[in-house]
């Protein structure tokens, strides 16, 4: 057996991780940016205190997300990779809580959510989303907050997510034979402004020819509730959030726990009663997933009641319209900037790269996705990307209390996989309309069955992620092994 | 930085997974714990946090005990050493 490398820490003996004293002043100056930020900003105008809830907003999530080891790709992959249910509980606790509050926020009139179409789009979207995330190693929210403990390889993902997306999107020429034609008579009969160019862009034609052809409502207004607070907790969550995700924990535990629970605690069996205590100790596995999923549910349903709070107190239904009373620019030309007004990813990361892009000299503003809706806005006037941005923060601050910062460089091995994965990511997210986060968090538990929908196509290709990696790894560590007796 | 696999004395092996980020380190735990004998010790070195939660799941799942957890002071870098049952 090799002695240990000196100045280590045997961290079953240690009751309380102590952070290097460089770490917290670290730890400090991070904190210290975004305030910085926040105060400065406010100083300048008062009105980019909405741009300070999504940053703080964003910055709680980062924490919470590196605290719990919060992932999505994590919950799928660890599932079917090595057994692991985990992550897939905490996520379900997670969606349990913002669902209550969401409908808590709903019912107050709060609320800023819109639910998406249903269609099969949300399964294959989520399908290559989901076969994505597992070469890439972490969901959108898992990259971005593995960029705040300093992987260059979740960098990499981010950006390649990012552009990926405004490929998709700018997408025409050739592209526009993959179209239907009934997409395309669609589109055209929605007299669209020329200068969006609708039928020289696949994707415009997939929004406007079939998207925009489906039909979108919570599960409340599936039913029928008219009243407000029935829709809201029974329809959107009882129905939509709390009993899918019961139905979910208890396949987990019956497939991937019992066995395991049952075996380690060798009690008389008392039926329904041990079980019970099995499926409450699957739930309570993990302390800090646990926590996390708790926070992250509790603030992103916050998170709307305050940004609508906001719009109602300055005024606005958009943040464009704070961005043109700033005399700032690259609006869509409703004026608009995306501006969901709740936990999101994806879309704002592709905006900053439609801003690099447009600076190389590429027009991407004749697009319905960054012309009409969206927009391209400076990333540093882009609220969103601010939650985006402080979500790394987050997570850096939380990773250097706990000495898990590091600058990890990827080998080429893994950044190609970071790569080749973010490009599917960043595919799966615009057929999705949404990443784990938009299509699936923020969907399911607003009422929003196509979260659903996408979660299946994210299982599935979850699914065919892990096997191509148990061969891939099986094969290398084969390998490595052969020239051993094992 | 290639994954290393060596043997460092009798019945016991050595894993260097550092650089790679999930789900590397935990499939490459698992398929050298799957080849290795009853008895036999794996230490495992990773430095990616999100793999340290999976194999310690991994472990309690199938039964294999985890026999130390060192941390490198101020790095995130793991020793585990992990008794295959």
């Amino acid at each position: 057996m090799t002695s240990l490398p000196c100045n280590t820490v045997n961290v079953d003996t240690a009751p309380i991780v102590v952070t290097e004293p460089r770490n917290v002043i670290r730890a400090f100056m991070v904190l210290g940016f975004f305030a910085l930020i926040s105060l400065g900003s406010f100083a300048v105008d008062h009105r980019f205190i909405y741009y300070s809830a999504y940053l703080w907003f964003g910055f709680t999530y980062g924490m919470s997300l590196q605290y719990g080891r919060f992932c999505m790709a994590s919950a799928i992959r660890d599932l079917f990779a090595v057994g692991v249910p985990r992550m897939a509980v905490g996520i379900m606790i997670a969606v349990v809580l913002f669902s209550l509050v969401s409908a808590f926020v709903t019912v107050a009139g709060k609320s800023t959510f819109h639910p998406s179409p249903i269609g099969l789009y949300s399964v294959i979207g989520g399908l290559i989303f989901g076969i994505g995330m597992i070469y890439t190693g972490g969901c959108a929210s898992g990259s971005l907050y593995k960029t705040g403990e300093g992987s260059v390889a979740a960098l990499l993902v981010v950006l390649s997510l990012a552009f990926s997306q405004v490929l998709v999107v700018d997408a025409g020429g050739w592209f526009n034979h993959l179209v239907p034609m009934a997409w395309t008579q669609s589109t055209i009969a929605n007299n669209l402004p020329a200068v969006i160019t609708p039928t020289n862009g696949w994707y415009d034609q997939f929004l406007a020819g079939y998207i925009w052809n489906l039909s979108a409502h919570t599960v409340g207004e599936l039913l029928g509730f008219t009243n407000a607070v029935y829709a809201a907790f029974i329809g959107n969550s009882l129905i939509n959030s709390i009993i899918p995700a019961a139905l979910i924990l208890t396949g987990i535990y019956i497939h991937w726990y019992r066995k395991a629970y049952l075996r380690d605690n060798k009690t008389e069996y008392l039926g329904f009663r041990t079980e019970l205590a099995g499926f409450w100790s699957m739930i309570t596995a993990s302390k800090r997933t646990a926590i996390a999923g708790l926070v992250l549910g509790v603030a992103a349903g916050l998170h709307m009641w305050v940004m609508q709070g906001l719009q109602q107190r300055l005024g606005i239904s958009n943040a464009g319209e704070l961005l043109s009373g700033m005399g700032f620019s690259g609006l869509s030309i409703q004026d608009t900037i995306f501006d969901p007004g709740y936990f999101y990813i994806t879309t704002q990361e592709a905006q900053g790269a439609a801003w690099v892009v447009q600076k190389l000299g590429f027009n991407v503003m004749d697009t319905i996705f960054f012309g009409l809706d969206n927009g391209v806005p400076n990333p540093l006037l882009n609220p969103v990307l601010w939650m985006s941005i402080a979500l790394v923060g987050g997570s850096a601050v939380m990773a250097l209390l706990n000495n898990e910062f590091k600058f990890k460089m990827p080998s080429p091995e893994i950044a190609t996989w970071a790569i080749f994965g973010g490009i599917l990511m960043g595919i799966g997210a615009r057929v999705g309309l949404g990443c784990n986060i938009g299509a699936f968090f923020a969907t399911v538990t607003n009422g929003d069955p196509s979260g659903w929908l996408f979660c299946l196509g994210m299982t599935v290709g979850g699914f065919i992620g892990v096997k191509f990696f148990n061969w891939w790894i099986g094969r290398k560590m084969a390998k490595e092994m052969a020239v051993f007796d094992l | 930085m290639a994954v290393k696999f060596e043997k460092i004395g009798d019945g016991a092996y050595k894993l260097d997974v550092q650089g790679y980020v999930c789900p590397h380190p935990q499939l490459y735990t698992k398929k050298g714990l799957e080849k290795m004998k009853q008895g036999d010790i794996l230490e495992v070195v990773f430095d990616n946090p999100s793999s340290g939660e999976s194999i310690a799941a991994m472990c309690q799942a199938q039964g294999n005990e985890i026999v130390s957890q060192e941390k490198e002071a101020g790095k995130p870098t793991m020793h585990w050493r992990i008794r295959k049952s």
